[in-house]
């Protein structure tokens, strides 16, 4: 059976891979849609959605709420992909090694990951952008560094089983090295669980970034979902549209992602592909 | 080793007709197709076949255990005392099952529950069928355990799984089969996961329980010298399909079946075959070597006290040129690391292995490159030998490859070695999940000689094919190693394999040589008792004799 069919057999994965591709067709067509800055004022403020021809509304200082979330989905998707690249590839360098290499080389490297695990992501993530100046690097940094301690424990683990496996002995016995067995022998074989991981993770950083905004640790030059909700809290009860809208599409969009994140689970993981 | 039976006895248990179909898109279109055969009371019918040809799935459709909905009964009576178990309702099935059929399974360690103490399990089966009481349940179980002839059945009863051996798991699944005195008992490969000595009490104990409690037996093997040793009559299964029935001497001496004359002619004779004239000349001397795996012992030696396991213990063994040394042990007996060792995928504690006056223990990693393409190794398992994610091309180039040489000519060399070990030439652009496991371990040999190694190291090679198949491998084999001119060393648990294919032979038990020496000497005469003991356990060794004898007659 081919990946695609086995995919698309669970449907509501299928329908948050739908849900993913508007999410994605709004943010790379933003500036078409709504050439204008996001930031900018372009009508009376605390219009309801619908009048004076805002599609969700305006702001309590008259910005267009459906204009700065076609915009803020751009920021949300950028940062979510470019945080879980990040931490992917920290969390598979550092989760490979400990893994194949194992002893010393396992004990100092887990111990530097627990020391991450121990203090809460979301609070280590404030305390990061706080520190260093709101801004997109810094935001993506401190998404990056809560969220590698995951992939690196899951790559060390499947590095864990394969690497007594007798096609990696016999790659020894050809005289192999260590770094060629690693990335041409077994990382091929764990690239299922590590896709899967990611993709979720990417819900994750999108969470992370709009919590940080809403707080107020977004970088201020950019508008995001997140910081549309923060902006507009002080309202919620005169003009509930808001926070209500851009609330729904971080909902919509990380729901998606973790739809398609599953379907990929059930495709990739031939263990559960007999469930149904 | 016929028994009278009794006459007023109907057949226990008949299956008629039997169909139980695969799903779309498989194979064939029946897993099993039209089978038929009965199974009279303190009988016991071997079902025999290799894998795939459906004798495990007629036992789980008598069970009603089909695992649905991939497989389904599709039509065919299967009738116990008259009563047709395939239209019986899912209540009257498990009161069947446990009560009046029960089973046994390959392996004990996944039958039985590693959470629950063996007393427990065993009192469930019992509570859950019949009303009694919580003292009489116990004296039940503690009788049962004496049954199965496990020592200490107090102990037992407290104990979980793990902290029993192989064999005494077993024993205590069959304790738990038989804890309801049912009727039939169907023990679908019970021996396999066992060693021979070990496989050998068991055939022996299921026989005089049999006969002890008038059961039927069902028992589903793969092993023709097992079911010489236990059949009153065999039923061999080939594709789905009962290819040949008939009582143990007829189906075992007069086989009619071209399938059955296949499959008893590959089973490896325990004649030891000529030994090849050899000159002293090792090529490969293991000295003295010592290996020792620890565990447990903490931080600061609290928790568990450490444990060693001795699993090379002083092992001095040698290798001629030219010879082929088989390593015969149990499981545990430390043969496996003893291979590892060889080819430096272990390091040693102490001793030498010299190769060619070079001891190969004092080289790092950097040092044994060199020498790595002439010790190579054939693994045991040919499904997680090879990288899934590999084509059979790079599998088989990588090596010369890594040596230094081109593309283009590891590539000539790989086809012409693919070539040499039977497979045909589009294998090359092929992945391993598109091979059988003998073409698979065609395929690892093919890897092991792209290197012309000099010594070959083979770990349990045939264990895990299937009769024919283990045939035509070990002819490959040979024949390999006659025109490359190969030395081997080759460990198995299996004696029957070990006579046909070693020239010497080292018998290890826990990690020391008990004995060693020519295939036909330690045949003919062992001197250690282990020895006698291990060549006494093969299964079928009655019959061979009787084969033999019947040969010699002919010629």
């Amino acid at each position: 059976m081919s990946f695609w069919s086995r995919f698309s057999r669970n449907r509501s994965a299928v329908a948050g891979l739908i849900l993913l591709g508007i999410v994605i067709l709004i943010a790379a067509g933003a500036s078409l849609l709504f050439p204008d800055d996001p930031f900018k004022l372009v009508g009376k403020s605390m219009s309801a959605p619908g009048e004076n021809g805002f599609l969700f509304g305006s702001d309590t200082l008259g910005r267009d709420v459906a204009a700065g979330m076609a915009h803020g989905a751009r920021v949300s998707l950028l940062i979510g992909l470019l945080a879980t690249t990040v931490a992917v590839t920290l969390g598979v360098v550092l989760g490979a090694m400990a893994g194949y290499f194992g002893g010393w080389v396992d004990d100092v490297l887990m111990r530097f990951t627990e020391m991450f695990q121990t203090i809460p992501s979301f609070i280590f993530a404030i305390l990061i952008v706080a520190i260093m100046k709101p801004s997109i690097q810094s935001v993506i940094l401190a998404i990056s560094v809560v969220s590698w301690p995951a992939v690196a424990r899951l790559v060390r683990g499947e590095f864990m089983a394969m690497r007594n496996r007798e096609f990696v002995q016999a790659c020894h016995i050809i005289g192999m090295n260590d770094w060629r067995i690693m990335i041409r022998e077994i990382l091929p074989n764990c690239l299922s669980p590590i896709i899967v991981t990611g993709s979720l993770m990417v819900a994750t950083a999108i969470l992370i970034e709009s919590g940080l905004a809403f707080l107020g640790l977004g970088d201020p030059n950019i508008i995001s979902w997140g910081f549309q909700i923060g902006a507009g809290r002080s309202v919620l009860r005169s003009a509930w549209w808001v926070c209500t809208f851009p609330g729904l599409a971080i909902m919509l969009t990380v729901l998606a992602i973790n739809l398609v994140g599953e379907g990929l689970n059930d495709a990739m993981n031939p263990r559960l592909r007999e469930r149904t | 080793m016929s028994k009278k039976i009794s006459s007023a006895s109907e057949p226990l248990l008949t299956i008629d007709h039997l169909h139980v179909k695969l799903p779309k898109g498989s194979e064939r279109t029946y897993a099993v197709e039209n089978v038929s055969y009965s199974l009279a009371p303190q009988e016991i019918l071997c079902v025999v076949g290799e894998s795939g040809s459906g004798k495990s799935l007629t036992a789980r459709a008598i069970m009603g255990l089909l695992p649905e909905p991939h497989v389904q009964y599709e039509k065919g009576q299967i009738l116990f005392q008259g009563e047709d178990l395939t239209k019986a309702s899912p209540n009257r099935l498990r009161q069947v099952r446990g009560g009046e059929i029960s089973m046994i399974f390959q392996e004990p360690m996944t039958a039985l529950n590693p959470v629950m103490r063996i007393g427990d399990q065993i009192d469930e089966v019992i509570r859950f069928h019949v009303k009694k009481s919580k003292r009489e349940r116990l004296q039940l179980a503690l009788s049962l355990l004496e049954d199965v002839q496990l020592p200490d059945p107090p102990r037992i009863l407290k104990a979980y799984p793990h902290q029993l051996s192989g064999g005494q798991r077993q024993r205590a699944m069959i304790a738990m089969a038989l804890a309801l005195e049912p009727k039939i008992l169907i023990a679908d490969e019970p021996t396999t996961a066992l060693d021979v000595t070990t496989q050998a009490q068991i055939l022996v104990l299921i026989k005089e329980l049999q006969a002890k409690h008038n059961t039927g037996v069902l028992f589903i093997t793969h092993d023709f010298g097992v079911v010489a040793d236990i059949a009153d009559r065999v039923a061999v299964m080939q594709h789905g399909k009962i290819v040949e029935i008939g009582s143990a001497d007829s189906v075992l001496n007069h086989p009619t079946h071209p399938y059955t004359q296949a499959l008893t002619r590959a089973v490896p004779s325990l004649i030891p075959r000529a030994m090849k004239p050899v000159k002293d000349n090792p090529i490969l001397e293991v000295k003295s070597i010592v290996k020792t795996y620890r565990s447990g012992g903490g931080w600061f030696g609290m928790g568990a006290p450490e444990k060693e396991v001795h699993a090379c213990d002083h092992v001095t063994v040698s290798l001629n040129e030219g010879e082929t040394l088989g390593i015969v042990g149990e499981s545990g007996s430390g043969k496996s690391t003893l291979a590892r060792c060889i080819v430096r995928l272990l390091d040693t504690d102490s001793g030498e292995i010299v190769y060619r006056g070079q001891d190969l223990c004092k080289l790092d990693r950097a040092g044994m490159r060199p020498l790595r393409s002439r010790v190579q190794m054939v693994f045991q398992d040919p499904y997680a030998s090879l990288n899934p994610r590999a084509t059979v091309g790079r599998i088989v180039t990588e090596g010369p490859v890594i040596l230094g040489e081109s593309k283009s000519d590891a590539e000539a060399r790989a086809r012409e070695m693919l070539k040499l070990v039977g497979l045909d030439d589009r294998s090359y652009e092929r992945y391993p999940h598109e091979f059988s496991g003998g073409q698979r371990q065609r395929i690892g040999l093919a890897r092991a000689l792209a290197l012309s190694p000099e010594v070959l190291v083979a770990d349990e090679p045939v264990s895990a094919l299937d009769v024919s198949i283990q045939a035509q491998v070990l002819d490959l084999l040979a024949e390999i190693r006659e025109r490359l001119q190969l030395s081997m060393v080759f460990i198995t648990h299996d004696l029957r394999v070990a006579a046909q294919v070693c020239d010497r032979i080292a018998v290890m038990k826990l990690g020391k040589v008990v004995e060693q020496g020519p295939t036909a000497k330690l045949f003919d005469y062992a001197e250690h008792p282990y020895t006698q003991e291990l060549l006494n356990a093969v299964p079928g060794r009655e019959w061979s004799r009787a084969q033999l004898e019947k040969h010699s007659a002919v010629v």
